[in-house]
């Protein structure tokens, strides 16, 4: 029950007359739910930012300042910090001051980034979208940034250089093939070269594949942190059931509406 | 009873380190919170995937 009452302090938003122009934005709080145990309030919809500020800070509005677990967060220029996470993981996070999460998605993304590539035998990551090879892995690959970037200077120049459907004998792939797609044309069901990767990398070329799309879509909730902060949700996700002095996602809402 | 190699089962624990500590990073900010969430995700992943595996297992000692 202590709880509730501190999430109800918590969200309990007040419309600022006195707010200043559009889209100055104000500091938006987020209920602590490590005050409130593993099963308390689901997520609380804040107002926009530049609408509310919480009463119970004394802090005067900030741009992009905002609450969760007890720690006020400056998202800063969030634009530039989601740029900056997609081009390095981590990097928005450390543009914005907050190293240990920017050191976590760092280590944890290029580690698995870094694993598959190798599983893969260096061959998973590449760019091409030729009949027989259309390579959309590389789309959910892409959202870890700079390491994927190779893969599309080596397309490119694949591309330039594949005339009627079969690869140049005069191409020459740059950086000694690293991310450079396979010599065309790749058939399925066919010896070409990327049979012959599998040949050598076996079930891990697969794994790779696995791995290094997972590390991109990671990225992705990663870039979304870095431009708008944690979600800040229940740890256990479940709902609160009437009746046991707690709430549910219906009455914080009517709660929230009520104390505005 | 498996047409892989257990061993391939490996390739799960990186994995689900990564995505659970990702996962838990992006919904919270205090560290102990973070490491909360994570293992709350591991746990639920990992639950999921045993009730399928078991449910496939049994699909097919009746086939």
């Amino acid at each position: 029950m202590r709880g509730y009452q501190a999430a109800v302090a918590n969200v309990n938003v007040t419309f600022n007359l006195e707010a200043p122009k559009r889209h100055n934005a104000s500091i938006v709080t987020r209920p602590d739910w490590r005050k409130m145990g593993t099963r308390s309030l689901p997520t609380a919809v804040l107002a926009t930012p530049h609408q509310y500020h919480s009463p119970a800070t004394s802090m005067p509005p900030t741009r992009n300042v905002i609450e969760v677990d007890s720690q006020k967060i400056d998202l800063k220029n969030r634009h530039l910090a989601a740029f900056l996470a997609w081009l390095l993981p981590g990097a928005g996070h450390y543009y914005q001051g907050r190293m240990t999460k920017a050191s976590l998605f760092f280590v944890c993304i290029m580690s698995t980034w870094v694993l598959g590539f190798a599983l893969g035998g260096g061959h998973v990551v590449y760019a091409s979208w030729q009949p027989g090879d259309k390579r959309w892995h590389y789309f959910l690959q892409a959202g870890v940034g700079t390491a994927a970037l190779p893969a599309l200077v080596q397309g490119n120049r694949m591309r330039k250089m594949t005339i009627n459907g079969a690869t140049s004998p005069a191409y020459k792939p740059l950086w000694g093939g690293f991310m450079a797609p396979p010599h065309r044309p790749v058939i399925e069901d066919s010896t070409d070269e990327v049979s012959a990767w599998y040949a050598v990398s076996g079930a891990g070329y697969e794994m790779g594949s696995f791995y290094t799309m997972i590390a991109g879509l990671l990225n992705i909730l990663v870039i979304y942190d870095a431009y708008s902060g944690p979600l800040s949700v229940p740890i256990s996700g479940r709902k609160e059931k009437d009746g046991e002095g707690e709430t549910s996602d219906e009455e914080t809402t009517n709660e929230k509406e009520t104390s505005s | 009873m498996m047409s892989i190699s257990p061993t391939y089962l490996l390739y799960y624990v990186p994995l689900i380190v990564a995505i659970s500590l990702v996962f838990g990073a992006t919904r919270h900010e205090e560290t102990s919170t973070v490491l909360m969430h994570s293992f709350y995700t591991a746990r639920w992943v990992t639950g999921f995937m045993a009730v399928i595996f078991v449910a496939l297992l049994v699909i097919n000692w009746l086939l």
